[in-house]
């Protein structure tokens, strides 16, 4: 095994690992959608104004996984380390 | 991202049935100010796109202009009535009377992002999966939501970002990661789909292949497509509201 080899393997493991970043968005989602279902319990007239709100942050709150996920992206494909 | 994405999906996928095959290929090579250029697939399929655009808001164009105050109006008046009321609201329920100005920028990125984003189901690469189509419309909100803080607010619009001296750089780095959250939430999210529908076509062999996709795109192209292109729009004007709130 060569040194090149090396680092193939290794970039492949450093996208694996990065891909733990999924696990913040996952309960940060999860918490907006629990919550936003008790909103809707409450006060089930707000349901659309409720619904935008929660697909919103939703969607910020992705961010942070996004970036572990180009993170991996880049070390599987782009292959920065030659 | 790197051309050299189309081998290496052949190593991940060794296993599957065919090749996986969710990277930009290049179909044409030419050289400008001695810089080696290609025209990918995103090219292509921002042009298809664009066409398609271009063609309906002509034909729309042209069925209003002929539209009478009497008639019942067509189908296609309906739905075009539908989408820029629809816009008009959205921008309204933001940004207030200050926002009439934007409704036209924020409908045109929301009408491309979404074509672009459900591209993917009909067999083009989405265009939205390069980081140089999401880039660019990262960097022209950018340029929006500054214009916009200059014009209101003056030299004020520089100097609130040393206010509290101590936090001027954690401010500075907060306006330039703007267009790049912006950017790379819409570009990681069309890319995770298109990676995953490609996984997808390559692990299953052809007679299952024009069945349980169709589940799949309607979560990875529809469904997440449309909700990106909506946060896409609203973060843009929030952002801008920020900048023009008295």
């Amino acid at each position: 095994m060569n040194g090149q080899d090396f680092i193939n393997a290794m970039s492949a493991v450093g996208a694996g690992l990065a891909m733990i970043a999924g696990i913040g968005p996952g309960i940060g989602q999860g918490y907006a959608a629990g919550q936003a279902a008790a909103a809707v319990g409450r006060n089930p007239g707000a349901k659309s104004d409720i619904t935008s709100t929660m697909l919103l942050g939703q969607a910020v709150a992705e961010t942070t996984g996004l970036y572990g996920f180009a993170v991996a992206i880049i070390l599987m494909f782009v292959k920065p380390f030659k | 991202m790197g051309y050299e994405i189309v081998n290496a999906a052949n190593v991940l996928l060794a296993a599957g049935q065919k090749e996986a095959d969710f990277s930009a290929h290049y179909w044409a090579e030419f050289e400008l100010f001695g810089q080696k250029l290609y025209l990918t697939s995103t090219h292509i399929s921002l042009i298809i796109v664009s066409l398609v655009l271009i063609i309906f808001a002509l034909v729309a164009r042209s069925k209003i202009k002929k539209a009478n105050a009497e008639d019942t109006p067509g189908m296609l008046q309906n739905i075009c009535e539908l989408m820029v009321s629809t816009v008009d609201n959205m921008v309204k329920g933001i940004m207030g009377e200050n926002g009439k100005k934007f409704r036209n920028w924020v409908a045109t990125v929301f009408v491309f992002a979404l074509l672009c984003n459900i591209s993917g189901l009909f067999g083009v690469r989405p265009p939205t999966a390069d980081y140089g189509v999401t880039f660019a419309m990262g960097v022209i909100t950018f340029c929006i939501i500054h214009y916009n803080g200059v014009k209101k607010n003056g030299g004020k619009h520089f100097t609130n970002l040393f206010k509290p001296i101590l936090l001027s750089p954690i401010n500075i780095i907060g306006e330039i990661a703007v267009p790049l959250s912006l950017s790379l939430r819409l570009f990681g999210n069309v890319l995770s789909g298109t990676v995953m529908m490609g996984l997808i076509y390559g692990l299953l062999s052809p007679p299952i292949t024009t069945g349980i996709p169709a589940v799949l795109h309607i979560y990875f192209d529809i469904f997440s497509g449309c909700i990106q292109a909506y946060v896409f729009c609203m973060l843009t004007m929030v952002y801008v509201n920020d900048k023009i709130a008295d």
